[in-house]
């Protein structure tokens, strides 16, 4: 009886990982939850009584002084950045062709996601109405 | 009375010079791909593999290109064809602009060899990885596996695959990253993934979650706007994404 090899593998990554699989389940949910928070903003800043002209420092810290608007702030921070970042990702996965230029726009983009969603949680946090 | 004799008119076919725009590359002289052009009467029923011969047999006989049926069914003579990937044996010149020339290269991402020839090897070890062939379980039955008709419509459209590589060769993820799988190669593993008969499917959606798997494809249609063969290859990705997911098929 004759046998038939089985296929030979050319060595592709074979950690089982389900990274991927979440990565690309977080871009839908959250781009679904980010057209409500980002067009609720827009609405509320630009739009509503007075528009943009009312925005200033005292309108700024009365929304935070409520904690549903520091949610709201917060988890347009973090999602947006998320979002953009996994985006931006995948799209130098995809363009990136040398190991060593996707490696370091890599490490920029993580590194500035890092630093933007640090900076803007702290001050989300730690803002003080009374400064003004 | 007399019967009024009703001749049809037949179209007569004129042969009109149409020009050949081909990107040729010969490895042991051209450092890379230069465009050369050919003028061949051709008839607008003509197909572009016609024209390929004619200069393959009068003009220049150093031309190569891959071709087998010429029948749209072997898959030997995938080519780019005015910019789209395509199968010349199934493209017209009538169905092309002829006023202006058109252009044959061979398809993207897979490494050429000569003119319009490239190395297929790449396209089929990603073929062979995702285990295209049936994975039963149990013991051997003594009569064929039945399969209810609405079981074989599920998988039905991946099996006209006749594996040409029009659609992974136009794929940008595919372009820039030779490790990702390919349209075909996911096409072949959804025929049999959702085959009743067969039950290697939690092996195959295993293979498929890698890195260089489904979650590559960025849904451009490309795939599906290339197949020779009409078949849904975006929807068969779209459709191993969600059995992943929910890990049911």
């Amino acid at each position: 009886m004759t046998t038939i090899e089985a296929p030979r593998s050319t060595g592709r990554n074979k950690q089982r990982s389900n990274f991927e699989m979440y990565s690309w389940l977080f871009m839908r949910i959250s781009g679904i939850v980010l057209i409500f928070l980002v067009l609720g903003h827009l609405l509320i800043m630009n739009i509503l009584d007075g528009g943009v002209q009312r925005i200033n420092f005292a309108f700024v810290a009365g929304r935070w002084a409520s904690p549903f608007w520091q949610v709201w702030d917060l988890a347009m921070l973090w999602l947006a950045m998320l979002h953009g970042g996994n985006g931006l990702r995948t799209i130098i996965n995809d363009y990136a062709e040398r190991d060593m230029t996707r490696f370091w726009l890599k490490s920029l983009l993580y590194v500035s996601v890092i630093f933007i969603v640090a900076l803007g949680t702290l001050v989300i946090f730690t803002f003080d109405p009374n400064l003004g | 009375m007399t019967a009024a004799v009703v001749v049809p008119e037949t179209p007569v076919l004129i042969a009109q010079d149409v020009t050949f725009r081909i990107a040729r590359f010969l490895p042991d002289v051209d450092s890379e791909v230069h465009w050369e052009d050919f003028v061949v009467p051709m008839y607008p029923t003509d197909r572009v593999l016609d024209a390929l011969s004619k200069i393959k047999g009068d003009l220049d006989g150093t031309l190569s290109f891959r071709r087998s049926c010429g029948h749209g069914i072997c898959g030997s003579d995938a080519m780019r064809i005015n910019g789209r990937n395509r199968l010349a044996c199934k493209t017209l010149v009538k169905d092309l602009d002829s006023s202006k020339p058109i252009t044959v290269e061979a398809i993207k991402g897979l490494p050429l060899e000569k003119d319009l020839i490239v190395d297929m090897e790449p396209f089929f070890a990603a073929y062979r990885q995702v285990l295209p062939f049936l994975i039963p379980d149990g013991h051997e039955p003594s009569r064929e596996r039945l399969q209810s008709a609405e079981d074989r419509a599920i998988f039905d459209d991946g099996t006209k695959c006749i594996l040409c590589a029009c659609c992974t060769t136009s794929c940008p993820v595919y372009w820039t990253d030779g490790q990702y799988f390919g349209p075909a190669a996911i096409v072949a593993a959804h025929r049999f993934i959702f085959d009743s008969r067969d039950s290697g499917a939690e092996q195959r959606l295993e293979i498929l979650n890698d890195r260089e798997g489904v979650w590559r494809c960025r849904t451009t249609f490309n795939c599906t706007d290339a197949c020779p063969r009409g078949i849904e290859i975006t929807k068969a990705i779209q459709e191993v994404k969600r059995a992943l997911i929910f890990r049911r098929v």
